[in-house]
């Protein structure tokens, strides 16, 4: 992938936030440093490997181990016969977000019942890899078959209106729609489909188990330590402190670390059976078979409006699957309740329930796929009014939430357009689809909006200054290579005022306080917030300690005439008049002083979720927050074969105060780049026959390769969001949003064509 | 993986004894193809005789100016190699056009020739596959079969033989040349893989015991390309490729060789086509009615129907660019674009 260097606002030298600085992990990964999940040694490690269930429900009837116990090196093959006893798996509920993590209700080898097609149902363990997997393969399973439900398109018309979740609202109304439809001048009525996905981190999932007594420690690649610590405490019967979970470095997850699946369940379970330290690495295709995707959509967008373009009609209706056994339901049409100023608006998004391995997050679940169908529509609607489609959002964007009136706490999308037209050079595009060439390439430009709402968890932090001017944060958060470590660092730099280098931040171990989820866009802001009032407490208490000296420049101050910087504090009134950490500390006979944000007591941890419900229903009732963009892009179409290439791109997003220039425009480009997948050529084939996944691997699922991917180019406005901690918004998911919509208009305007199903393979342009 | 025996053969006469008195040998070549089937359970071979010590790298040129390449060149020699990318560009292009750098440096010819299909029903044993279970059934032809093939396909299988590089071959009226401890024969390569038929797991008419030594290209005079069309710009088998050679004299078609991957269980010869090319203007519309003529044949399925129509434009677009002189400028996603 070729990307072009990315202007940012400079902001003044001295200050860390802002500065595109390396990532602190990038040392250890790229000389292969970084233990990951699947490398922590333990003397007497034991592998296991899965056997997985070839039909999608049913019963077992019979399970013949002895081939695989007869295999040199196996120790133990676990069924249900002989597995263990597990407590099922918590019921979700608001009130304790850990039960989030819930990723199936089946109690894996406790029960002769099959929910999916490749649902685990025996571990083998052995002496090695080789041995487990040669066992693995040797486990004969009959089984008792039951009827399914395994063919999505078939199931549409059973689709039930999706309940409320915490993810959003299943419906919404404005008016009546589509009474405005029918009678609107001009309208669109339109159905997409979208595939099943799957995220295809490139770490596949791995866990390393440990007992002693009762005490479990679980090394695993995951984005939520700390709730997934408390389901295995849960599932075992131990108390929450007996877990330890590790991750201090994950290969990737968009949303598939983000529960738990079988594979640790059942490598704790193996440990625990076997006695051994016990290491699972699922194969790519156990990744498939194990660890939920993106659920498939069927969507209609319907669009009517005046023939000044103003939208009087404004319906996005989606159906979208769920596992019986588990899942989530997903907020498809969220971009369409804040994106347009329709007069009219409906939202009705469905479920259906199936035999299936349930769906989990994906980046940006449901705004994704959504916003493909919306943005698509947007440009049809544009095309049939014949005006300009970045003209046409700007006549509707609103000053408003349409839907509520609520107030954006940062709305900058005209500004997003106003910047990226110039920079794309949209004023060249000819509108009449069809009429730009580059030697035979059909040439297509399109644009679509990005808008992914922001939310924010509890984190809790604690800050450590020692006498030498070094700096600690502490917190159990998830580094995926986002470059989370690097931002805390820089945010207690500027706080305290000291350099970036004293800053050291633990991360990736449940015995830390507890983190947020790496999730939602959320992980980011949710631990600035702590951080910041943890430094401003660890400032108070420094302070205290200066003011007890008599001949302290700094006695009689209050901390808000103080400010942090060159590794103390000093006087605002009087630059110069203060004192360095350093001198303070060791007056005082202080190796060092912490602040702690949140408890991790039962009742204080409590106390956190309530406040953390609290604001976040407080927040949701004033606020509609949201990272936007505009996505612009070039693609070229062989007018022979069909065949799509993006040729150019550019994002300008709207993501508040940027932390760090480098790791953002990364992120955001990674989004970009799985959104080409999307469009182009990413599907989970899942046999409409039996339920089974038929493309387990990166050879036969297309993830963009980089021939696949053009320069990237990536502006930021860099506005801070009053509402969010330092002004900053997540920007993990918002740069895959629009992106299928934007690379299907384009397509549209090479080739006249219109493809509404993705992936938009050569075919559907033939 | 079941647990197997291996051998590395010195020399040619030990590879091809060993072979034949071995119960259940393979031969192993860069193992690309083999190892990752072997890891699925689908081959499961007791002795594993690793040939990558014979002496059979070499490349060399024919006396009557064809070349003669030893069946453990390994694919990313073959390509760069100076006579190939002068002599037959469609070879070298074809080759480049197939997996990643990491695997042609890997793959040898003997192996690419004697790859197994791609058919994903194929790689999984818990589906029905003629291929891999004579008589189970084939669970594609009901089933997801974008990947599959339109011409020679029978009731039994529908599956493609994937290699790029035998495209190539087939357009060349290659040779395979096959030893065994009965001694040394030769088969065109034209004969070398099989329709599927009611025994859709006899993908060759080598016999298990004969190792492949080398394979001989006559010479080829005529400008040639390849043209791969597939779901992404690289590291994707063929959904249709073509290799052609065309020679044009006053506007006429004077020699032309053509061939299709993607399209069947072997590389396609489009003989059809070539024939009602001979002699006629080398014109869009003589290339569009050969290209109907070779796929009048074709029986699409609901995912891979529109390849008959895929076949034809990449036939025509690129015996266009070979008429027009077009080829190879770069501004098409070609494979030299691998
Ligand atoms: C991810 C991936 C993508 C790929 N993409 C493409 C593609 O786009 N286009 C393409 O053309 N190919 C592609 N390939 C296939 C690749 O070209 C083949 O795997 C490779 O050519 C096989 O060569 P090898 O030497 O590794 O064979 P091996 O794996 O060693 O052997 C394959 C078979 O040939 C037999 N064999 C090997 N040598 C001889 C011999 N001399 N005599 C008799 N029998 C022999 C072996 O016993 C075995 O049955 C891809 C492969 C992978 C894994
Ligand atoms: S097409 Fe051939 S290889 Fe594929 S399932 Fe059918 S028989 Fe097997």
């Amino acid at each position: 992938m070729s990307t072009t260097t990315t202007e940012t606002k400079s902001p003044p030298r001295e200050r860390a936030v802002g500065r595109g600085i390396d990532r602190v992990d990038g040392p250890e990964k790229t000389t292969g440093k970084a233990r990951f999940a699947a490398e922590f040694p333990y003397p007497d490690l034991a592998y296991a490997a899965l056997v997985h269930a070839t039909v999608a429900r049913g019963r077992i009837t019979g399970i013949d181990v002895k081939a695989a116990e007869a295999v040199t090196g196996v120790l133990s093959v676990l069924t249900h016969l002989n597995a263990p006893v597990l407590k099922p798996a918590p019921a979700r509920s608001m009130l304790d977000l850990s039960t989030m993590v819930s990723a199936t209700s089946v109690n894996y080898l406790n029960t002769d019942e099959v929910h999916w097609d490749g649902q685990p149902v025996a571990v083998v363990v052995a002496e090695s890899l080789e041995a487990a997997q040669r066992g693995a393969g040797l486990v004969e399973v009959t089984y008792q078959e039951f009827p399914a439900v395994v063919d999505f398109a078939a199931e549409e018309a059973n689709a039930k209106p999706q309940p409320n979740s915490m993810l959003g609202a299943g419906s919404a109304k404005k008016g009546d729609a589509e009474a405005a439809l029918a009678v609107a001048p001009v309208s669109v009525d339109l159905r997409f489909t979208t595939p099943p996905h799957n995220h295809n981190a490139i770490e596949p999932h791995a866990t390393t188990a440990v007992w002693d007594g009762d005490r479990l420690t679980v090394h695993e690649g995951s984005q939520a330590i700390s709730w997934m610590r408390k389901h295995l405490a849960y599932r075992f019967g131990i108390p929450e402190r007996n877990v330890r979970m590790t991750s201090p470095y994950v290969g990737g997850g968009f949303g598939g670390k983000g529960s738990v699946w079988p594979g640790t369940i059942l490598t704790a379970l193996a440990a625990r059976a076997t006695g051994r330290a016990v290491r699972m690495m699922l194969t790519r295709e156990g990744v498939y078979r194990t660890v939920g995707g993106r659920t498939p959509s069927i969507q209609r967008v319907a669009l009517g409006a005046g023939q000044d373009g103003r939208l009087t009609a404004l319906i996005q209706t989606s159906v979208t699957r769920t596992g019986k056994v588990g899942g989530n339901s997903e907020s498809v049409a969220e971009a369409a309740r804040h994106l347009y100023d329709a007069e009219n608006i409906l939202i009705q998004q469905n479920l259906v329930e199936m035999d299936l391995l349930p769906n989990t997050f994906m980046r940006a679940p449901g705004v994704a796929i959504g916003t493909f169908a919306l943005e698509a529509a947007i440009d049809e609607l544009a095309g049939e009014l014949g005006v300009d489609p970045i003209e046409l959002r700007m006549r509707n964007e609103p000053a408003r939430s349409p839907l509520d009136g609520k107030r954006f706490a940062h709305r900058m999308l005209r500004e997003a357009y106003a910047l990226g037209a110039e920079r794309f050079g949209w004023a060249e595009r000819t509108p009449e689809p069809g009429s730009m060439r580059d030697g035979r390439w059909l040439v297509g430009m399109g644009v679509a909006t990005a808008y992914h709402s922001s939310v924010q968890f509890t984190a809790n932090v604690t800050v450590r200054l020692s006498a030498d001017g070094t700096v600690v944060v502490r917190c159990g958060f998830q580094e995926m290579g986002m470059g989370g470590a690097t931002v805390q660092a820089q945010i207690a730099a500027d706080e305290l005022g000291v350099p970036f280098e004293a800053v050291r931040v633990e991360y990736g171990d449940s015995d830390l306080p507890t983190g947020p989820m790496a999730g939602g866009s959320a992980q980011t802001a949710s631990i600035a917030a702590s951080l910041l009032s943890a430094c401003e407490k660890l400032k108070g208490s420094v302070l205290a300690l200066a003011r007890r000296s008599g001949d302290s420049p700094l006695r009689g101050q209050r901390l808000a005439a103080v400010e942090a910087r060159d590794g103390g504090l000093y006087r605002r009134d009087r630059p110069g008049a203060g004192e360095s950490y350093e001198a303070i500390l060791s007056r005082a006979g202080r190796p060092s002083v912490e602040a702690a944000i949140g408890s991790e007591s039962g009742l204080g941890a409590l106390a956190g979720q309530v406040r953390f419900m609290a604001k976040f229903i407080n927040d949701q009732r004033r606020w509609v927050k949201a990272a936007s963009g505009a996505q612009f892009c070039e693609v070229r179409v062989d007018p022979d074969t069909g065949e799509v290439r993006v040729s150019r791109w550019l994002g300008v997003f709207d993501v508040g105060r940027v932390i760090n220039a480098k790791t953002a425009a990364s992120q955001l480009r990674g989004g970009i780049v799985m959104g080409i997948g999307m469009a182009l050529s990413e599907e989970t084939l899942v046999d409409p026959r039996n339920g089974r996944v038929m493309n387990p691997g990166l050879g036969d699922y297309h993830i963009p390769v980089h021939a696949d991917v053009p320069p990237i180019d990536i502006l930021y406005l860099d506005e801070p969001d009053p509402t969010m901690p330092l002004g900053l918004i997540g920007i993990g998911e918002v740069s895959i949003t629009g992106v299928a919509g934007a690379i299907a208009n384009a397509v549209h305007h090479a080739t006249g064509k219109r493809v509404r199903d993705l992936p938009i393979t050569l075919d559907k342009l033939l | 993986m079941k647990p197997f025996a291996y051998v590395s053969a010195p020399d040619v006469a030990t590879a091809v004894r060993t072979i034949a008195t071995e119960p259940n040998a393979k031969f192993l070549g860069g193992g690309t193809n083999l190892v990752d089937l072997m890891r699925e359970d689908i081959e499961q071979p007791d002795t594993v005789v690793d040939i990558t010590r014979l002496p059979l790298t070499e490349i060399e040129e024919l006396p009557g100016g064809g070349v003669r390449v030893g069946a453990l060149v390994r694919n990313s020699h073959l390509a760069a190699h100076r006579l190939i990318r002068t002599r037959y560009p469609l070879l070298s292009q074809a080759l480049l056009a197939g997996a990643s750098a990491q695997l042609r440096n890997m793959a040898t010819v003997g192996g690419n020739l004697l790859q197994r299909t791609r058919c994903p029903y194929f790689y999984d044993g818990a589906s029905a596959c003629n291929k891999r279970v004579p008589g189970s059934g084939c669970d594609a032809i009901g089933g997801f079969n974008r990947n599959h093939a339109i011409l020679g396909t029978s009731d039994d299988c529908i599956a493609t033989h994937p290699s790029d590089m035998c495209v190539a071959l087939a357009a060349l009226d290659a040779t395979v040349e096959v030893e065994s401890v009965r001694g040394l024969r030769r088969v065109p390569l034209a004969d070398f893989h099989r329709l599927p038929g009611g025994t859709p797991h006899l993908e060759t008419t080598l016999e298990p015991d004969e190792l492949v030594t080398a394979i001989e290209v006559p010479e080829l005079t005529a400008p040639s390309s390849y043209r791969k069309v597939r779901d992404r710009a690289s590291y994707a088998f063929a959904l249709v490729s073509v290799a052609a050679a065309l020679e044009v004299t006053d506007g006429v078609v004077s020699d032309v060789r053509l061939a299709l991957g993607g399209v069947a269980a072997k590389p396609w010869r489009a003989r059809q086509a070539e024939s009602v090319l001979l002699g006629t203007p080398a014109t869009e519309e003589s290339f569009r009615r050969a290209a109907e003529a070779e796929l009048e044949p074709a029986v699409g399925r609901p995912d891979n129907a529109f390849k008959i129509e895929l076949a034809q434009r990449t036939i025509v677009a690129t015996l266009r660019r070979l008429s027009d002189g077009s080829f190879g400028d770069g501004s098409f996603g070609d494979g030299s674009r691998a």
